[in-house]
């Protein structure tokens, strides 16, 4: 499949789950066994993003900070995040720890 | 012309969260840009997507060389929370002439779906309402289509030595925190994350969809649990 075709097949489909309720299902109520996971999809989903990407170097996993200082670049940030509100202060204080550590390493 | 009634003041409530919007889509531009992907394809799925985590997760898989059915399968589980939010607007959209209900949804995020549910628990009038919805909903996409554009642009000048990609893991880790409401929403974090660093070997890349789906159920799992003690 082109890679094109999988974009629009993406497209359609997220716009088909915006469009559910409201343009098809109507006012029903959710069934609770299809509302309970979904309220799940953000933390599983954006931990499953963020764990490998900081853990892993070179496919291995290290939390060293010598051997793999985009993690603990990554608890610095996510320090920040916990403290402050917005995606800005988050970024600049992640890369910045991890510059600083690419630059002592 | 006068700006209709409600839509500027959707455009005033969503302001204050594009500050997070704007460095997202300039990152997902240069990284979309410096990827197998490309510039073309990475800015399209901007128009044609229009959901920042699904575009980046989907950006990420074409990298790894996943396949289709993988990236579509992630990237629609990722953007499965539409869903919830779809049902939640639905009684509110039901006095909307039709082609709106149908053009609505197209500019549907978090940020436009958290000021409205709120907007409409004061406000009745259904054309204040529509017009609430849409200058916030225009104000993000113009928004998201100006930044990754712009990304994409600048992306072929970023040296690599600056790491930027790191930046998407940090972003979602900006989204993740915030997510962390409960103990159940904890659990379907900690789960997801680990089983999704255990299984990163697993063939055909289904690594992701393997830590959300362990993530969620425990979620669930979670949640009955302590609702039972």
């Amino acid at each position: 499949m082109g890679d094109w075709v999988i974009v629009v097949v993406i497209g359609v489909g997220t716009y088909l789950l915006r469009l559910s309720f409201v343009g098809v299902l109507g006012t029903r109520p959710m069934p609770q066994w299809a509302e309970q996971p979904l309220r799940y999809v953000a933390p599983a989903v954006l931990a499953a993003l963020v764990v490998p990407a900081v853990v892993l170097s070179d496919g291995r996993a290290d939390i060293t900070p010598l051997g793999n200082p985009r993690f603990v670049a990554a608890l610095v940030a996510a320090v920040i995040a916990w403290r402050l509100k917005g995606v800005a202060g988050v970024i600049i204080a992640g890369m910045g720890a991890l510059w600083i550590l690419q630059a002592i390493g | 012309m006068a700006t209709p009634p409600g839509m500027f003041d959707g455009m005033r409530s969503v302001a204050p969260l594009l500050v997070g919007v704007i460095p997202f889509g300039l990152i997902f531009g240069v990284t979309a840009a410096g990827s197998a992907v490309g510039g073309g394809l990475g800015y399209a799925t901007s128009l044609i997507i229009f959901g920042g985590a699904a575009q980046l997760a989907a950006v990420q898989l074409f990298t790894e060389g996943a396949a289709a059915a993988v990236i579509i399968a992630t990237a629609l589980v990722i953007n499965a929370r539409h869903l919830m939010y779809s049902a939640a607007l639905a009684p509110h959209f039901r006095e909307f002439p039709r082609v709106w209900r149908l053009g609505l949804p197209y500019i549907l995020t978090d940020q436009v779906f958290a000021v409205t549910i709120i907007k409409y628990e004061t406000e009745r009038d259904p054309v204040y309402r529509r017009w609430f919805y849409v200058g916030g909903g225009m104000a993000l996409w113009i928004i998201w289509q100006i930044t990754t554009a712009t990304g994409v642009v600048l992306g072929a000048s970023i040296p690599e030595s600056w790491s930027l990609d790191f930046a998407i893991p940090l972003m979602f880790l900006a989204l993740l925190v915030p997510a962390l409401r409960n103990r159940p929403s904890i659990l379907a974090a900690v789960v997801g994350g680990v089983m999704a660093l255990v299984a990163h070997d697993v063939a055909y890349n289904l690594g992701l969809m393997i830590g959300a789906v362990a993530g969620i159920s425990a979620g669930v799992l979670g949640e009955r649990v302590g609702r039972r003690g």
